[in-house]
């Protein structure tokens, strides 16, 4: 509730002082000898406001950080905290009790112990919240008139706003990346006391994965995080099937959309492969689950096999290669269309036909670029969960017949997070291992599909 | 319509247009352009930007085929055959009327591939030396071999603007064309590099019917023997290169050789 007030208060304020900066901005200019400032008086008047709203803003988020904490150890110190249990659950749910009472979120309370707290709470609340609505009009007053002080007709205002707005969109780009790197930490952190546990050898080379999250966690049994087979049936479902599905279908609806559709039929097919990308993954696992995994079973017994399994890394993987089609249509789709026109003509000047000058000269030509969109999508595929956990089951395999059951990294990383085991348990701790080793595979397919697509960018000016 | 000289020897038409229209859409880009292609000579066609004239060299192999809102009317033969005929082929056509462009477009292969490219699809060599023998005989043609002989594996794009272009009609050369046409060859490169091909036409003239679209009538001048000059889609004036140049008796051909416009 405070950081909202305080929020909107930054604003008023800041707008207040955009009106008050443009007016003496206008008063300037008509005072000034030529008429002229050397920037508009919007200028002038953003200057003041981000001024006032920026530094506010940075008060907020740290006020926001500290305040819950000061206002806990305040109320713990009055006389009515003295008899709370030391630590632990107990404690802690006494407190969120009386604070919700307090802020008004709950109408009363359940344990006795809380009702004598909500008093407390409540005075805490509000000289906490004073002091940050005084603090925040003291930092607007303070950093409004020192620069609204600044303005005088030569002042530059416009450079410094578009300064500070250049500041602003850096912030805005650093988000993305400084999020990154924090998952990218949690992660590390997390699976170097996975490997603290069970050996970095065991859990890339094992091939038996059977974490058991009610074994003795001071104890693990190395030998149940073998996650060999959990690669191998991401890489043969997601690597592997999705893409004898996916990039034959790609490719050739690409070439069709790009050389042979005429406009009317491309303004259709093409809006309508990109709808493919949209549906939702859950609904492809239905799919895959309820259509298409119990008609390859039935296949199967048509062909001789005793007792195949219902869910089958074959469903997965070819549900998963019809949702990667767009991927691989739409990048190869653009890199055939980024072959000049002159060598289109160059080849059917020789006397090749529409479909020789597409095999030996357009397909070459956009290789890198559809070299690009295979990895961009592979990386998308190995990184799929749903499809997978309705259509292919959970229990880790390694087997090279695409009609047995197969379970695959992204899987596997969600039934360990959502077992009961506690969280400093081996099997708990594994689903980051697996999680980092997932997060370096597509970064690195990422990555080289970049350069592939950089390199083949300069190949034509 | 077109002045046509009179004092022009009789020669074997390798192709001839007769009362050839273009459109794009409605468009008319070209309006009743007749002439005869001779075997023996070069033909220069010139006139200034966008009068028809890269238009017109495009209908003689079809290449026009390739925008869906071209269309011809009128009648072009190679040696006596109707090239617009429903039962023509339109691969062997341009197998026989081979095509150099305005801006060097080698494949993104290698040196050897790129001449290698127009034997394997037409199927003209029976076996690795014989395809070797082509790309050999066609570089030399083109008075490439002794630049690129030690790099045949080195991609095409590689090559400087000038070698890309000579690649370029050592690709045309090796499916054994019997016209080559070619649309503005020179226009991307430098002088030097200019001369060169050039110097390439006049080795290839006689072997092949040459058909060379120019800006350039100093170029015009230097390579052809035969020039027709056309303007706002019309062939104004044929003849002889010489007379053309020394002698025009039209006088809007007169005005553009000496510099009036275009």
């Amino acid at each position: 509730m405070s950081p909202t007030i305080l929020l909107l208060l930054a604003l008023g304020l800041g707008l207040a002082g955009w009106l008050a900066a443009r007016a003496r901005a206008w008063t300037l200019r008509r005072e000034s000898a030529d008429g002229r400032l050397s920037s508009l008086p919007t200028y002038h008047a953003w200057y003041v406001a981000l001024w006032i709203v920026l530094p506010v803003l940075a008060f907020v988020v740290l006020w926001s950080a500290i305040a819950p904490g000061l206002i806990s150890q305040a109320v713990l110190s009055s006389p009515a905290a003295a008899d709370l249990p030391a630590f632990g659950f107990q404690r802690q749910t006494i407190l969120n009790e009386a604070r919700a009472v307090a802020t008004g979120a709950a109408p009363a309370v359940f344990n006795p112990q809380a009702r004598d707290l909500v008093e407390p709470f409540r005075d805490a609340l509000s000289y906490y919240n004073t002091i940050g609505i005084v603090v925040t009009l003291l930092i607007a007053f303070l950093a409004g008139t020192w620069a609204f002080l600044r303005l005088k007709p030569d002042f530059a205002a416009r450079t410094r706003v578009e300064r500070i707005v250049m500041a602003i969109l850096l912030a805005a780009s650093l988000v993305a990346i400084l999020t990154t790197i924090g998952i990218l930490a949690s992660l590390i952190f997390e699976t170097v006391r996975f490997f603290g546990m069970v050996s970095p050898i065991d859990f890339l080379f094992g091939t038996h994965w059977g974490p058991d999250p009610m074994a003795n966690p001071d104890n693990p049994d190395a030998s149940r995080y073998g996650a060999i087979p959990l690669f191998w049936g991401t890489l043969f479902i997601g690597a592997i099937i999705a893409m004898i599905v996916a990039i034959p279908l790609g490719l050739m609806s690409a070439i069709y959309l790009t050389q042979y559709a005429n406009p009317k039929v491309r303004s259709w097919v093409k809006p309508a492969l990109e709808i493919l990308a949209g549906v939702p993954t859950v609904v492809y696992g239905y799919f895959a689950a309820l259509t298409i995994a119990p008609a390859i079973r039935d296949l199967a017994i048509d062909l001789g096999a005793s007792n195949p399994s219902s869910e089958s890394a074959l469903a997965a993987g070819l549900v998963m290669g019809v949702m990667i089609i767009p991927f691989v249509s739409s990048m190869a789709d653009d890199s055939i269309a980024a072959v000049p026109q002159s060598m289109r003509d160059g080849s059917l000047a020789m006397g090749a036909t529409t479909n020789e000058t597409i095999r030996r000269v357009l397909v070459p030509a956009a290789l890198p670029g559809i070299v690009a969109g295979v990895m961009l999508a592979i990386s998308r595929a190995i990184g799929e969960t749903m499809i997978v956990v309705m259509a292919a089951s959970t229990a880790a395999n390694l087997s090279g017949n695409p009609l047995e059951s197969m379970t695959t990294v992204t899987v596997q990383i969600v039934a360990m997070l959502t077992g009961e085991g506690s969280f400093d348990h081996p099997a708990t701790l594994s689903a980051f291992a697996l999680g980092f080793v997932l997060f370096m595979v597509t970064l690195g397919l990422n990555f080289v599909a970049l350069r592939v697509v950089k390199r083949y960018r300069e190949a034509y000016e | 319509m077109t002045v046509v000289h009179e004092n022009l020897e009789a020669t074997d038409a390798k192709m001839s247009a007769r009362d050839v229209s273009v459109f794009y859409g409605d468009k008319k880009a070209i309006d009743e352009v007749s002439i005869e292609i001779p075997t023996k000579y070069v033909t220069a066609f010139i006139g200034p930007s966008g009068c028809g004239k890269s238009t017109f060299l495009r209908t003689l192999n079809r290449m026009n085929d390739t925008i869906p809102s071209a269309r011809v009317e009128g009648e072009i033969t190679l040696d006596g055959e109707d090239i617009y005929r429903s039962k023509m082929d339109v691969v062997q056509l341009r197998a026989r009327v081979g095509m150099v462009f305005q801006k060097p477009n080698p494949f993104p292969k290698s040196i050897y591939e790129n001449i290698a490219y127009g034997p394997k699809i037409h199927g003209l060599a029976e076996g690795k030396d014989e395809l070797d023998a082509i790309v050999e005989r066609s570089l030399k043609r083109a008075g490439l071999w002794e630049e690129v002989k030690d790099r045949l594996q080195d991609s095409g794009t590689a090559l400087s603007g000038g070698q890309q272009q000579r690649l370029c009609i050592a690709r045309a050369i090796a499916v054994d064309p019997e016209v080559i046409l070619m649309d503005e060859p020179c226009s991307a490169l430098d002088p030097i590099a200019t001369a060169k091909i050039e110097e390439l036409i006049a080795e290839l003239n006689g072997r092949y019917a040459i058909v060379i679209v120019t800006h350039s009538m100093q170029q015009a001048a230097r390579v052809s023997q035969r020039t027709a000059f056309f303007h706002l889609g019309k062939m104004v004036e044929y003849g002889r290169t010489s007379d053309i140049f020394t002698n025009p008796l039209e006088q809007r051909t007169q005005d553009y050789i000496t510099g009036r416009y275009g």
